[in-house]
């Protein structure tokens, strides 16, 4: 073996194909089982992507950085459980690119935010955190008042279509229009969501003024969807505690 | 930097640089607005600039003759300064961001100097560009000493280090604007990452070409790992940013990956740019820098090809432990956690041949700072490589993970191990190709090598402290069976740990401040040439 390594050092392209096949074997024997997991994880039927408006609001929740402090992925241990909610599914960020599963807790996971707190909670958190948690180190975010950019929505939900998210035609056209009226329940458009996205979507004005759309509205909208994609890890969990 | 160029070179140097001028204008003009204008701008600036520099030395007096039988320096210095540049950049903003955790009403309320933008800088900066340019302009030094000759041509070595430093202020500027792909170490957009493919096929081929050209029968130890960590980088880079671009004029994208795959992908990348990246390159810069300083040759050549084929193997097999307890598929979990575990042989191995390389020279690590910042570098990674293994164990990552352990132990590998060998070989090589004997203030030295030992310290105890209590509040009961504590209250409890962390990292960040001080000092005034000289006899390949 040394006699053989002894004459390997004196040839470069020896030491770099040497090198490639030894640190291609673990990734490939890792990862590409996953490439069939379409068919080892099963969808659930109730599985909806993300309204456009979620998705812009996923964009400014990427765009802060808020995955840095916050994770997306409930552990199936018990304290989580009882902590946060049912554990998370693979199914649950089948749709995810990128996934936020996160890697540090600095503040609490995330992943069953959806429905836990008011929208004006969550305004008046984000904009200043310590009016409702002294105790908070989050950083506040007072310019998310400001209107948010629709212009690149359609091709984001075109883009997302052509790599496997199942957005149709008619979603991909409508995206800038449900955008703005997931915020205006009153308006034409608030039905054309519905019948798109299904009866679980949250149709309000998320930063109680329906009068403008803001990436305060598109956050808040993304951080009540979370979890409530599926019920899937709620029943999944109800049948094993029978 | 001009004046190490001929007519040819300079006149080739002028041609890339309008290249890159109409790249950057062609992203400009296409982008129009956001983050890919503005970077587009930036490589424009960048190429008129280099251009108009070209363009005027053009004329200027021509190198002396006989520079093949000379080592190629120039470009080791500008890394060199880079990496300096980079440090005070990505120790800054690492401070900075530390001390808003215990001050978080102290952030202006401007968007670019929020937490989230600036966490990937303060990486970035630190992974790429501390790490990368010392590891780039390390390597261009240690090929050329190892295989005796000269680098395999003059202008390769600036397209690397020029394009590398570019995609490194692409990536920095861009999560200041808010533009990222918020993949972990990897958050640069998608133009930025095919622009540093470009630069690493560049670097791949100039380290092969001077591989070539060596005038040594083999190829040394050191080499082995650059080689790893070129090439192996590559293959992580690429295929963890696979992504599908908004439209070609923006910088939006979405990666190919979604969920699971894009869990695993990305881990199997974050793990082993700390393998290939963290690892591999430095300790190349280890099996160089630690004999050549003590005096010793490696203690046992056989223990280095263990440690060199084992790291390779097992490191790209681990990176699963980072998804313990989570949707990801239980036998990958274990895959992970088992070559975590195996892993440590190969790693104390590397960390045991250079502590046993340093016997005989003990009383040259009690008087030599500069050894003495490698053998710490030896100590911590073998602590941090064992701390490594014991956190990738199932049940005490369900304590850690999420932790401040992680950020503890991360920090005490690169902190500790990365920065103290980057630091170790900077004063071995300034001095020499400064043609000094030593670095302008030996003092200064020593006292850089305090502050960073005991910052380092203050940092990883302070963290290990924080993460053990977290992990413990967030799982305890009361004797109802209900939750002991709120989220917050683990928060709360973080206060004095994240102070004495922003000490810890004050100190090392003022350590390097001194370190580059001491370096600008040395280089001023100094000849380019280093004293030493390859042997001119026939390439041995």
């Amino acid at each position: 073996m040394l006699k053989l390594h002894y004459n390997l050092e004196k040839v470069s392209m020896g030491l770099v194909v040497g090198i490639i096949v030894a640190a291609s074997i673990g990734g490939i024997v890792e990862i590409a089982p996953l490439f069939s997991i379409n068919e080892t994880v099963e969808l659930p039927d109730d599985l909806r992507p993300h309204t456009p408006l979620e998705l812009a609001g996923r964009e400014i929740y990427i765009r802060e950085g808020c995955y840095a402090c916050h994770s997306q992925m409930v552990r199936s241990l018990a304290d989580e459980l009882d902590r946060y909610g049912p554990y998370s599914l693979a199914a649950e960020s089948a749709y995810d690119r990128p996934m936020l599963w996160g890697s540090k807790r600095t503040g609490p996971d995330l992943a069953r935010l959806g429905g836990k707190y008011s929208d004006d909670w969550h305004v008046a958190h984000l904009i200043d955190p310590r009016s409702v948690v002294p105790a908070s180190i989050m950083p506040s975010y007072p310019w998310l008042m400001r209107p948010l950019e629709i212009g690149l929505l359609r091709d984001e939900l075109a883009t997302l279509a052509r790599l496997g998210v199942p957005y149709d035609e008619a979603m991909i056209e409508g995206a800038a229009n449900d955008a703005l009226a997931q915020s205006r329940p009153d308006s034409d458009g608030a039905e054309a969501v519905i019948e798109r996205y299904g009866e679980t979507v949250a149709i309000r004005s998320f930063d109680g003024d329906p009068s403008k759309l803001t990436e305060m509205d598109a956050v808040v909208a993304y951080l009540q969807s979370l979890g409530t994609l599926t019920n899937a890890p709620y029943e999944l969990l109800a049948e094993g505690a029978e | 930097m001009i004046n190490t160029l001929s007519l040819s070179e300079r006149r080739l140097g002028l041609v890339l640089s309008v290249l890159l001028a109409v790249l950057g204008l062609v992203m400009a003009a296409a982008a129009r607005h956001g983050a890919m204008a503005v970077h587009g701008g930036m490589a424009m600036v960048l190429g008129v600039a280099l251009a108009v520099k070209l363009a005027a030395a053009l004329d200027d007096p021509l190198p002396a003759a006989g520079r093949a039988s000379r080592y190629y320096d120039a470009p080791t210095r500008f890394g060199i300064v880079m990496t300096l540049i980079w440090a005070m950049i990505g120790m800054g903003a690492g401070v900075w961001v530390a001390a808003l955790l215990y001050w978080p009403e102290a952030t202006p309320l401007l968007p670019w100097t929020s937490f989230g933008r600036l966490r990937p800088v303060h990486t970035t900066g630190i992974i790429f560009g501390f790490g990368g340019n010392a590891l780039i302009a390390t390597s261009f030094f240690v090929v050329q000493r190892t295989s005796r000759t000269r680098l395999a041509d003059s202008v390769s070595p600036w397209v690397v280090l020029l394009g590398f430093n570019l995609f490194c202020l692409w990536g920095v500027s861009g999560y200041l604007m808010g533009s990222t792909q918020s993949k972990e170490y990897a958050e640069a957009e998608w133009y930025a990452d095919i622009w540093l493919v470009v630069v690493w096929v560049t670097y791949f081929i100039l380290y092969l070409r001077t591989l070539a050209r060596r005038h040594e029968p083999h190829i040394y130890v050191a080499n082995w790992y650059y080689l790893a960590f070129i090439l192996v980088v590559a293959m992580l880079h690429i295929v963890n940013n696979l992504a599908l671009p908004v439209r070609l004029t923006t910088a939006e994208s979405f990666p190919i990956w979604a969920g699971v795959q894009d869990a695993m992908v990305q881990w199997w990348y974050g793990h082993n740019a700390v393998a290939f990246f963290l690892t591999a390159g430095f300790l190349g810069m280890l099996y160089y820098f630690l004999p050549v300083r003590s005096g010793r040759p490696i203690w046992s050549y056989r223990l280095s090809i263990l440690s060199f084929w084992g790291i390779v193997f097992f490191y790209i097999w681990v990176g699963s432990h980072h998804l313990h307890y989570t949707a990801l598929p239980y036998w990958a979990q274990t895959l992970g956690m088992t070559f975590s575990v195996m892993l440590l042989v190969p790693s104390w191995a590397s960390a045991g041949n250079a502590i046993a390389t340093l016997n005989g020279a003990w009383h040259k690590v009690r008087d030599d700072a500069t050894l003495r910042f490698m053998f710490v570098a030896a100590v911590f990674y073998g602590l941090s490589t064992f701390e490594g293994s014991f956190l990738a164990i199932r049940p005490v990552n369900s304590l850690s993970h999420y932790t401040d352990w992680t950020v503890g132990h991360v920090h005490s590998g690169t902190l500790g191990w990365v920065a103290m060998i980057i630091f170790g070989a900077i004063y071995t090589l300034v001095p020499q190709i400064s043609g000094r004997e030593t670095m302008a203030s030996p003092r200064a030295v020593e006292w850089h090598f305090w502050l960073a030992v005991t910052g380092t310290l203050i940092y990883v105890v302070a963290m290990w402290n924080a993460g053990i209590t977290q992990g413990l509040m967030w799982r305890a009961y009361d004797e109802n069976g209900a939750l002991s504590y709120s989220f917050i209250e683990s928060v709360r409890a973080m206060a004095p740990y994240y102070l004495l962390r922003t000490i810890g990292g004050a100190m090392f960040l003022a350590g390097a401040v001194i370190c580059a001080l001491n370096c600008r000092a040395t280089m001023r005034a100094a000849p380019i040439e280093a004293a030493d000289r390859p042997l001119a006899t026939q390439p041995a390949e």
